[in-house]
């Protein structure tokens, strides 16, 4: 699972790709999000992490215009191109589509870009192979391909490797890194694989309905807010991470959170609906990192 | 050429089953079998509303079949299950504009030619207006074809690539409408949702693409059309149920040559 993503720095200064300004959203009567404010800058990767439930998916979905807040505004820089992965995606076994055709939707390709954009999303061979016959993992990296044509300014990943094995979700993350520097565009990932996200964002946002807290990923895992959420398995997840590549890190950037961020939530909004608490035992799962942090 | 009855028959059939085919392929991508069929069963209203009116059937039946789908989208909306709420509008439309059509004074409304259509009969007026809405129906896909694929495909994808799945589904909307109005002369009100379906379904075993099954399904309706028209003459049957008789057929067929065929060919 030791896929890292490179750590360019974000453009500092610039204007956000996308502003989520106090938006809540509600569905099916209740509040899935709540005054949440999010900014996506240019070349960042920041991962959205929560428990099930949390709005994680909605907030991606919300950043792409596919729900509507209730309240609150998303606005987008001019000309924007997204690329979304959804988490998943079932093709009517009645739709006969191919590879090829798939990733011509709906801005149309040539045969020539098919074969390369599938073959820059490690997917080569596949052109002409039904949608419906594909593996988990061929099928990700198809919707990879698409995404990617676009040549967006913002992608976003939705849980992009639920349903691949070890390896196979390694070699997805590894793609993305290409993916970020070749095409420097900013991430958004959704994921539940946390010691591998943590360690290879720019910024985390830790979401269970609202923001809980953000900011760089040390200053989140160790956060109480994040540790109520999870526990502290991932602490060691992320040690290890920054032992076996500190040398990439800037030391200067290891402290970017900024305490307003992380800290904004403690003086409101907890209401007695929030459950943080023992009931999420992330922790254990992550356990057996732990005894590779230290030497 | 156009003054033989037959001539102009085969031509009604060839472009309600061109205009048919692709539409019938995203009524069976989208899961809207029952949805035609509504609409169909409401195109029964909107012949009463032009006879009452003394306008043209076209504008009747569109107008009921954009009614519909709101009142469709109200219902849902409330809480009622889509198949409680088409069915609830089909019938009804279909009992009213039954009643409706029976009110109608003056003139004698021969009821049976709407129910199951009376493709002999179409006169060179009836010509245009098939061959107009057929052009306007393939015209409206071809332009919002990738957009409607993408939003078929996932309206979430949709919406991330700028477009939006509702617009694209009104288009969807008022495409079968003005389908159902100009295939009611050639199949009745009855077994238009039929002509949408078997021909598309007819196509899948044979077409690896979504423009293909659309090609495909064009060939199978045309071919069930004139194949239809002939044995009708030949048998002294109805031609409307000939049509969707062979139709059924070729779907058989492809059928079997679709498991004949190995899967998973390249």
């Amino acid at each position: 699972m030791n896929a890292p993503l490179s750590r360019t720095a974000p453009a500092q200064g610039a204007a956000p790709l996308i502003t989520a300004k106090g938006i809540t959203v509600t569905l099916g009567g209740h509040d899935v999000l709540r005054g949440v404010n999010v900014d996506v800058q240019r070349g960042e990767i920041l991962t959205i992490v929560g428990p099930n439930g949390s709005g994680k998916s909605t907030l991606l979905r919300a950043l792409t215009g596919a729900v509507r807040p209730s309240s609150g505004t998303v606005t987008s820089a001019k000309g924007l191109r997204l690329g979304y992965v959804p988490q998943k995606l079932a093709i009517d076994a009645a739709l006969p589509i191919t590879a090829a055709r798939f990733i011509g939707l709906p801005g149309r390709v040539s045969r020539d870009e098919a074969t390369k954009a599938l073959a820059r999303a490690g997917a080569s061979g596949l052109e002409n192979r039904q949608m419906g016959d594909m593996s988990g993992g061929q099928f990700q990296r198809v919707l990879l391909a698409r995404a990617l044509l676009t040549k967006p300014d913002v992608l976003l990943l939705d849980e992009a490797t639920q349903g691949l094995d070890q390896p196979g979700s390694a070699a997805f993350y590894r793609q993305i890194e290409e993916v970020r520097e070749t095409l420097g565009c900013a991430i958004v990932m959704v994921s539940h694989e946390l010691h591998v996200v943590m360690a290879a964002s720019d910024r985390v946002i830790c979401l269970n309905g609202h923001i809980c807290c953000e900011g760089h990923p040390e200053t989140v895992a160790s956060a109480p807010e994040y540790r109520a959420l999870f526990g502290t398995g991932t602490m060691g997840a992320l040690a290890l991470y920054r032992h076996e590549h500190n040398h990439s890190h800037d030391p200067a950037g290891a402290d970017a959170c900024q305490d307003p961020a992380c800290g904004h939530d403690h003086s409101h909004d907890h209401g007695p609906a929030h459950d943080h608490g023992p009931a999420h035992d992330h922790g254990p799962a992550h356990d057996h990192d732990h005894d590779h942090t230290h030497g | 050429m156009l003054d033989s009855f037959l001539f102009r028959a085969a031509l009604a059939g060839l472009g309600v089953a061109l205009a048919a085919a692709p539409l019938g392929c995203f009524v069976v991508w989208r899961r809207m079998a029952y949805f035609g069929e509504a609409t169909a069963h409401a195109a029964v209203l909107g012949v009463a509303l032009s006879l009452a009116l003394n306008m043209s059937i076209m504008i009747g039946v569109v107008a009921v079949a954009a009614a519909m789908a709101m009142a469709l989208s109200a219902l849902t909306g409330r809480g009622y299950a889509m198949d409680t709420a088409l069915g609830v509008l089909a019938h009804s439309a279909l009992a009213f504009g039954l009643v409706g059509i029976s009110l109608t004074s003056g003139v004698r409304v021969d009821l049976m030619a709407y129910l199951f259509g009376d493709i002999l009969a179409v006169g060179k007026t009836d010509l245009m207006v098939i061959w107009g809405g057929a052009a306007l129906v393939i015209g409206l896909l071809a332009w919002r074809w990738q957009a409607l694929l993408t939003s078929t495909l996932s309206p979430d994808l949709a919406h991330a690539s700028g477009i939006n799945p509702e617009r694209e589904s009104r288009i969807l909307t008022l495409a079968l409408a003005i389908t159902v109005a100009v295939a009611i002369k050639v199949v009745g009100v009855l077994l238009i949702a039929s002509l949408l379906l078997i021909p598309a379904a007819a196509a899948r075993p044979l077409a690896r693409t979504p423009e293909g099954m659309a090609l495909w399904a064009a060939v199978i309706g045309g071919a069930s059309a004139l194949g239809g028209l002939r044995i009708s003459l030949q048998l002294d049957t109805p031609t409307g149920p000939t049509i969707v008789c062979t139709a059924a057929a070729l779907f058989v067929l492809t059928g079997v040559i679709g498991a004949l065929r190995p899967r998973n060919t390249a």
